[in-house]
């Protein structure tokens, strides 16, 4: 009788096409992929703990170096949760602007989920193309906010400061220009034999797994599972854009492809549509006891520059309480949970990370199919370790 | 109001022993209950009520209180569309509680995570190691008896301490 014998191989930390710092220690049947234990936590800089011990200004740029590929959704799911322990109402157009940067990001992060995953197929083309596209977004974040990743841009109560002259232009320039650039990634890749081979029939998970396991998000929708929280559970005014919400049949990486290319298509719907709803008004609440002062009163006032030093050095008292507030994040459903002791620090903040959980169902859609077909698993889940390691 | 959620009532009807405490706050109910019956309230939660997605598992310490962890189940009905949050009380002298990775498989990883972070043991747990801290740590950094900068370094006297 032959003997069987397994072999392991490590992939990672250091390897291209593990996105991060991921290490996968990989037991192989011949090319057969029989087992994946993955070691995560290289990047782990203790957020949650760093959180405990800032006020609630101050824990929001940690916020953005998580999921540095969705800055402004990392940003927007915990201004969301903080707003929604204090129990304020955000101005309108505060609102819009905040819809129209989380779509812009939801389309910078599919971008790059698109050009690393085509890299690691070997499509190399679609990444310099999407990467061409993406940098339009970042050089609108540079303008808005100032920096190109860690944007930093929301407040609680509103937007730190007004979008710039010129953003709707910029913005409309966005919306008539990209639909033409995702024909051009579809016209080289969805009927692309090479692609097509790679990624119809791998990494299938049933709608059923994947909602056990917890995955979220594109992947979830591309094993048929009808749900988005920006439809069914809306928030920051979601709830007046139309828009379909994708899904796959097959349950694999082809469709989970398809999935995430609607998406940015219906992205660019949403918007359109947002642009049109952007009125001029306030983008701060009125609550001087939790928002910053505008800079003229700081600048020209001695009861202005009190006001800002109290808030910059003691932040805000926030009621006693907890909520959770989960946001569609391009990767999966992001979650913020913050107990409140009644003081200026968070008593407790836990983020739930969608890369973390939906990586946690590797094994599940890896085992049995070969060794090269497990990067493109790994891109299909687009994961970022910034956010799982936190 | 609390009362009238729908789990709440299936709750009170079934599990009423076990039920500690219910709270609404800002349309969030959160349901406390006692650490034994865990893993057959989750059960009944799933199977009966339809909280099929299990969002997150987490902890939160009250340092100096008794019972001093919370054990934070965070979920999700995808057909209805709602949330619920079921908070287990877990003291510090039996620092355990057992694991509902048998009811949705999401528990793995989350429960791996709350052992390594706050040192909570979960009885029957397929794989329980350590996860996002290397294997040999020693302490368990959520903690709040844990310092910030580490366990064998003089506090920051700066703004943070």
């Amino acid at each position: 009788m032959a003997q069987k014998e397994t072999m392991t191989v490590n992939m990672g930390p250091q390897h291209p096409s593990t996105h991060g710092v991921l290490r996968l220690v990989i037991e192989l049947d011949g090319e057969i992929i029989d087992k994946i234990t993955p070691h995560i936590g290289y990047l782990h800089r203790g957020i949650e703990k760093l959180s405990e011990h800032r006020t609630y200004h101050q824990v929001l740029p940690l916020t953005d170096r998580m999921d540095y590929l969705a800055p402004m959704h990392n940003n927007l799911g915990y201004v969301l949760a903080v707003e929604k322990l204090l129990g304020v109402e955000v101005p309108e157009r505060a609102k819009t602007v905040r819809v129209i940067t989380a779509e812009l990001t939801r389309l910078k992060s599919h971008l790059v989920w698109l050009a690393c995953h085509a890299l690691d197929i070997g499509a190399m083309t679609v990444f310099i193309y999407a990467f061409r596209e993406r940098e339009k977004i970042m050089q609108l974040y540079e303008k808005i906010s100032g920096a190109r990743m860690t944007s930093n841009y929301y407040r609680v109560g509103g937007l730190s400061r007004d979008v710039y002259d010129g953003f709707e232009r910029d913005v409309q320039e966005i919306v008539d220009t990209f639909p033409g650039h995702f024909d051009t990634y579809e016209g080289l890749l969805t009927k692309n034999t090479i692609w097509l081979q790679r990624t119809i029939g791998n990494g299938v998970i049933s709608a059923e797994d994947a909602i056990d396991a917890g995955i979220t998000g594109p992947a979830l929708r591309g094993s048929g599972v009808d749900w988005d929280l920006r439809r069914d559970n809306p928030y920051s005014g979601y709830e007046k854009y139309s828009f379909k919400v994708p899904v796959g049949e097959k349950c694999d990486t082809f469709d989970r492809y398809k999935v995430r290319l609607v998406e940015m298509r219906e992205a660019v719907k949403i918007i359109a549509q947002a642009l049109k709803d952007l009125k001029p008004g306030p983008v701060l609440a009125d609550l001087p006891q939790v928002c910053y002062p505008p800079k003229e009163n700081v600048y020209n006032s001695i009861e202005g520059l009190i006001h800002h030093f109290k808030i910059a050095s003691e932040g805000f008292a926030v009621p006693e309480g907890e909520v959770y507030q989960g946001v569609e994040n391009p990767k999966g459903e992001l979650g913020y949970y913050i107990v409140s002791d009644g003081g200026n620090k968070p008593y407790r903040m836990r983020v739930r990370p969608p890369s973390f959980v939906n990586l946690s169902a590797i094994e599940k859609m890896a085992k049995g199919a070969m060794i090269a077909d497990l990067v493109a698993v790994i891109g299909t889940l687009d994961i970022v370790l910034g956010e799982i390691d936190r | 109001m609390a009362e009238n959620n729908r789990a709440v009532v299936k709750l009170r009807e079934r599990f009423a022993a076990d039920i500690v405490d219910i709270k609404e706050f800002r349309g969030e109910v959160t349901v406390t209950v006692k650490k034994e019956n865990i893993v057959a309230i989750c059960d009944y939660l799933k199977t009966a009520l339809a909280f099929n997605m299990l969002t997150d598992v987490t902890a939160v310490d009250y340092l100096g209180q008794e019972p001093r962890f919370l054990v934070v189940y965070n979920m999700y009905s995808i057909p209805n569309k709602d949330r619920l949050r079921i908070k287990a009380q877990v003291g510090e002298s039996s620092c355990s509680i057992d694991t509902v990775s048998k009811v949705w498989s999401t528990a793995d990883w989350l429960e791996r995570e709350v052992f390594d972070l706050f040192g909570i043991t979960f009885n029957n747990h397929p794989d329980l190691r350590r996860i996002l801290m290397t294997e040999d740590w020693v302490g368990h950094p959520l903690r709040k008896d844990y310092p910030l900068q580490g366990p064998d370094r003089e506090p920051y006297k700066g703004r943070l301490s």
